[in-house]
């Protein structure tokens, strides 16, 4: 008979086979299309862009962000940068003012009040047709904004080019977990790009035709997930949003557990706060992938990961228990015997399969994504640092943004 | 905006999603049939060992007891029995198991009579212990005591432990339970040399009990 946790588990390791091969198979129905250029993308025009840099106390990464948006390969007379103070408390605002002698610099100072108001002050500026953000804690590839750009030449029903993120030169076991977890990020958003259902825009250099924000307005607060949020309302009405695989941004990543917790609490918040604003969008066939595929695919991941974690607590809790019931019957002078090995106590149900299954599509998905980063060491075994902790420590985020939802309370920004 | 969904690619994911399923489930059952199998395949050859035995004890048995001695116990029986409780546990108690464990019973009640025969007809040194348990659920020492058990069988390759599933629905176990006196309230129950036991026996009383013996 079945229990109900074998019902559960087997529904999700469905849903979960059927993600995997869903994404395995646009990758196999697309993979010629994915290219990763060299050098500089021909461009038969080059139209003027504004990137905004909203700060907020980053004094110790800005100036390789505004150095990197120097030393980009795009006319300086087509780019505009915005550097736009989110009032800061540390050396910030000296670091920007020291960048005002540039004539395509424009410096803004304004009090705090969230990296929304300050991208929405830069839109108030604008006056290019193109407009994107920057995080003040990313770095570009000097030919990003060139690719990016050579999407909305090639597409004029493209409404924002997303780049992809990288995570910049990671030193510790978490970073390079994180490292790993972008990598297969790249593959992700790009097969996704080809279902045309890419659920966020995100704040290092996306660009977007200035169009969008005329249209749909201006970013909103978005659960302090105002990339996601804008993502959100482009799929409502019908904007179509591409993924540039190709332009590279360089992120720093948080260097321990607190501070990746408290980031990923942020985004995951986020993105159960601003699914349940557009919940209307959930299932409903005139929004496409992005309605049947993207947001369905977030939730089951949540799901899935959180049940993983409970059986996996729940197998530790009964591995002490069996080790105290033989502590109790035999006290402390048992002798060690390192048992005889038999392949007939090897287990191999059927769900072993499936979740072996699912690891390899998982694996394929980080190397793949590691070739399209031109990482040179595709096959290193720093992708297993992915599975501990995001195995072991994602469902706390994923409990406790649960909790604050139910309970209404918002997470800080750091 | 291109928003038309390929319902035929989700279909086909389905399709091929669920053809994993089957294969997976396929898998998984071939290799629970083939440890069966392999259980089986055990059961059969301690049969023979058993009977070969008892035909050696019959035609030797006047004349000499050395030459009997050493191939009397069937040590494939405790591996069988680890096997099964394996399977119990890993596979379930599906109708397979179930004969498997009652087969196994049999085969234990016969490795015991012919030990014990062959023991005081020549003079063996071996300690013999029956071990009477049911479900956890039902028995919540159980578990100690067979850990206890596997214990002793270690330390005292001389020790024979015979166990016996309460529940186990066959003839010759329930004789068993008769002969001793086993009730279901009063498990675990050991039967020591002829003392019976009840409840759970700590590793202390039972080497005492052993070493007198051997």
């Amino acid at each position: 008979m079945f229990l109900l946790q074998d019902i559960i588990f087997y529904v999700l390791a469905f849903l979960s086979v059927y993600i995997q091969v869903f994404f395995f198979v646009t990758f196999l129905e697309n993979r010629k299309r994915i290219v990763v250029r060299e050098g500089h993308p021909e461009l038969s025009s080059y139209p003027a862009v504004t990137i905004a840099v909203p700060c907020w106390n980053e004094e110790h990464t800005l100036p390789a962000t505004i150095q990197s948006l120097r030393d980009l390969n795009y006319p300086k007379n087509k780019l505009t940068i915005f550097l736009i103070d989110d009032g800061s408390t540390d050396g910030t605002w000296n670091i920007i003012q020291k960048f005002a002698q540039y004539p395509n610099v424009k410096i803004f100072r304004k009090e705090n009040g969230g990296k929304h108001t300050a991208l929405n002050l830069a839109l108030e500026n604008t006056e290019t047709d193109f407009f994107g953000g920057l995080d003040a804690d990313s770095t570009i590839h000097p030919e990003s904004l060139a690719r990016i750009m050579s999407y909305f030449e090639k597409d004029k029903s493209a409404m924002a080019v997303a780049p992809s993120v990288i995570v910049y030169n990671p030193k510790k076991f978490i970073q390079n977990a994180q490292k790993t977890e972008y990598d297969m990020g790249v593959y992700l958003k790009k097969m996704l790009g080809f279902l045309g259902a890419i659920p966020v825009t995100p704040g290092p250099l996306t660009i977007f035709r200035k169009k969008v924000f005329d249209d749909l307005g201006h970013y909103r607060h978005g659960h302090n997930t105002e990339d996601m949020e804008i993502a959100y309302r482009m799929h409502k009405n019908h904007y179509k949003i591409e993924y540039c695989n190709d332009a590279f941004v360089y992120t720093n990543s948080p260097s321990d557990v607190k501070k990746l917790y408290r980031q990923r609490l942020r985004w995951i918040y986020g993105f159960i706060n601003n699914t349940i604003d557009y919940r209307q969008v959930l299932f409903d066939k005139k929004y496409g992938n992005f309605s049947f595929f993207t947001l369905p695919v977030g939730v089951i991941s949540i799901l899935a990961v959180s049940y993983l974690f409970v059986r996996i607590i729940l197998f530790f809790g009964y591995f002490v228990y069996s080790k105290i019931v033989v502590l109790s019957a035999l006290g402390w002078n048992f002798d060690f015997r390192v048992p005889s090995f038999d392949f007939f106590f090897i287990h191999a149900p059927a769900f072993s399969f499936l979740i072996a299954l699912i690891y390899s599509l998982v694996i394929f998905s980080m190397i793949f994504g590691r070739k399209m980063t031109n990482e040179k060491r595709i096959f290193s075994l720093d992708i297993l640092y992915f599975f501990p902790v995001f195995i072991l420590i994602a469902p706390f985020w994923f409990f406790q943004a649960i909790y604050s939802t139910i309970i209404r309370r918002r997470p800080a920004w750091r | 905006m291109n928003n038309n969904i390929d319902w035929k690619k989700y279909l086909i994911v389905f399709l091929i999603t669920a053809g994993l399923f089957v294969t997976a489930i396929y898998l998984g059952n071939y290799f629970g049939d083939k440890k069966l199998s392999q259980l089986e395949f055990i059961q059969d050859q301690i049969s023979i060992d058993i009977l070969s035995t008892e035909t050696q004890f019959s035609l030797l048995s006047e004349l000499s007891c050395k030459n009997i001695s050493d191939s009397v116990f069937a040590p494939e029986l405790g591996e069988l029995g680890s096997k099964l409780e394996w399977s119990e546990n890993n596979i379930g108690a599906t109708k397979e198991v179930v004969y498997l464990r009652k087969y196994y019973s049999l085969l234990q009640i016969k490795d015991y009579l012919l030990a014990k025969k062959i023991s005081e007809r020549c003079g063996a040194k071996s300690a013999f212990i029956l071990y009477f348990y049911t479900t956890l659920e039902n028995c919540r020492e159980c578990k100690r005591q067979e850990i206890v058990l596997t214990n002793l069988r270690e330390r005292y390759p001389e020790l024979k432990v015979y166990s016996f599933d309460y529940s186990t629905k066959l003839g010759a176990v329930e004789a068993m339970l008769q002969i001793y006196k086993i009730k279901d309230t009063e498990l675990p129950a050991l039967v020591v040399n002829e003392d019976v036991l009840s409840g759970f026996q700590s590793i202390d009383e039972l080497e005492k009990r052993i070493e007198k013996v051997l």
